[in-house]
């Protein structure tokens, strides 16, 4: 089982390895927080909807399977959406449209079909939150990367904290905006599924 | 011994480091322009340009274990063309952010030099102008040429000045696109004492260094000639229709035609094979600039209309001649 969790994490990262999930990954990873609460937001919801569907998964019918999963998944999205709007609702117009868009985010019904639906609940489970973990963590990296280097600030929580200012004012001041904008993202995703092979292979 | 070798026995005795040298030869002469009509400053920010392309690919093959090969000069040539698209007026940090792009994303991480799809000095510049556009757009000073100026960046005696191509993107009335069409306005571009980035701005002395290429094959004149060539014979028809509210002239002398026409387009890795395919690359790359100058949103297309047509070679390739008596 524990092999499962770190499976999730390293073999069936999915972004670095599956590359499956990546539209919210690019979109929202503009910083650091930002990709913290988009990864865990995906993390809650792979690991109900991972419990639930390999739980019901001898009398899901076989070829109605996918709007099944799709129902159980918007099931906990409906939840995630609503906790970030009453607790974080910075976080929550921040993330906008990507929040509802897990439903259909491809990593999350891919482990539903690829794991959960021929595995008993507690491999689900353990799977779940080993994806759910290391998308966290690339997500996370992600932002932060792009957050330092685009915004010269890491860790600005909006309404709350302003950052720390990592290179110091003059950085700050003249930042690389690339970053932030949408090819810092696949630039950033590229070099980390690079950097990431390097070692897998020694 | 004797030593048995398949043919063939002739060589040339071109080989890459020859040709990139006489690229760096044929570029000189735009240099010691930019130092005359912009001041030593010009020559400081080419030499930190060029230091960091080599130092950046020096660092990337010794980490990754490759053959160490900066002493062929293609960097060195990425290294000058970069530091010629800028303002002479930018900072010390900026040819050196764009260098390391330049040669670590755009060329190293492709495979290198013969491998890379886009220029590797164009594609620093598209990186410097999504992340420091009011650096590479606003810092205009007109040139003050024969006084050679220090090297501090904002020069005392230094005007600031709109670039001709600026100018014109305003749209400031009538009296300004009659000074832009005046003989005297294409006699500044031709030599030079115009306003603009560090190489860019004379066209005598870019095509003095692009003829020496062309006369030692090192550069296909059929690229520069239809990219060039299509740009005034479009801007033309527009300015006849009255679209163009300069003349064809004016266009082809402004800005970085001569430079990217000249020595970008003509980049032997980044351009076609077939002398078709050259005359296509060249052709679309004169339209889609004029498209960007008169409905974009900048005020040149040089660099975005060489990097899209980039992206067809290897497309053009493909229109390779039918080996004779092959097989269909």
């Amino acid at each position: 089982m524990s092999r499962t969790f770190i499976d999730g994490i390293i073999k069936n990262n999915l972004i670095l390895v599956l590359a499956i999930g990546l539209c919210p990954t690019l979109a929202v990873t503009t910083s650091a927080y930002n990709g913290l609460g988009m990864g865990l937001a995906a993390t809650f919801v792979l690991i109900f909807s991972n419990l639930i569907i390999s739980a019901f998964r001898n009398i899901i019918p076989d070829n109605l399977r996918i709007p099944i999963f799709i129902v159980i998944i918007a099931t906990f999205v409906t939840v995630v959406d609503y906790t970030l709007k009453a607790y974080v609702p910075f976080l929550s117009v921040q993330l906008g449209v990507f929040v509802p868009l897990i439903v259909v985010n491809c990593g999350i019904l891919g482990r539903a079909e690829g794991f959960a639906y021929d595995h008993s609940p507690g491999y689900a489970l353990m799977d779940g939150l080993g994806i759910g973990l290391g998308f966290t963590i690339i997500l996370f990296v992600m932002g932060t990367i792009r957050e330092i280097l685009g915004q010269g600030i890491w860790l600005k929580i909006p309404g709350m904290f302003s950052g720390f200012k990592v290179f110091g004012e003059a950085f700050t001041n003249s930042s690389v905006i690339l970053m932030i904008l949408p090819p810092g993202g696949f630039l950033t995703i590229a070099l980390l599924m690079g950097i990431f092979n390097l070692f897998r292979r020694k | 011994m004797l030593q048995l070798t398949p043919a063939p026995h002739i060589s040339s005795g071109t080989n890459t480091k020859k040709i990139m040298y006489s690229v760096i030869l044929a570029l000189t002469p735009a240099l010691i322009g930019s130092v005359y009509f912009f001041g030593w400053r010009a020559l400081f920010l080419t030499i930190l340009s060029v230091l960091s392309a080599e130092v950046t690919e020096y660092l990337f093959q010794k980490v990754t274990g490759r053959e160490s090969r900066i002493s062929n000069g293609s960097a060195v040539i990425t290294g000058i063309l970069l530091a010629f698209n800028i303002s002479v007026n930018s900072p010390w940090w900026l040819p050196v952010a764009g260098s390391i792009f330049a040669i670590f994303v755009a060329k190293q991480v492709f495979g290198g030099l013969g491998y890379n799809i886009f220029n590797p000095a164009l594609a620093g510049r598209a990186f410097l102008m999504a992340s420091w556009p009011s650096l590479m757009t606003g810092r205009w000073i007109a040139p003050n040429s024969g006084t050679l100026s220090g090297l501090s960046s904002i020069t005392l005696d230094g005007v600031t000045q709109a670039t001709p191509l600026s100018l014109l993107k305003l749209h400031q009335g009538e009296s300004v696109i009659q000074s832009l069409n005046s003989p005297g306005m294409l006699k500044a571009l031709f030599f030079g004492n115009v306003g603009g980035c560090i190489g860019e701005t004379s066209a005598l002395l870019l095509l003095i260094g692009a003829l020496y290429l062309f006369i030692k094959g090192y550069a296909d004149w059929r690229i520069s000639v239809g990219y060039i060539g299509s740009i005034f014979i479009f801007s033309g028809i527009l300015y006849l229709f009255r679209v163009s509210p300069v003349n064809p002239l004016f266009h082809i002398l402004a800005g970085g035609v001569m430079l990217g026409g000249l020595f970008m387009a003509t980049d032997l890795v980044t351009s076609p094979v077939t002398r078709k395919g050259r005359w296509i690359f060249g052709f679309g790359g004169g339209i889609i600039c004029v498209l960007i100058r008169l409905w974009g949103g900048y005020p040149e297309g040089v660099s975005y209309s060489i990097l899209l047509m980039n992206m067809f070679v290897p497309l053009l390739d493909r229109m390779a001649p039918k080996v004779y008596g092959g097989l269909k």
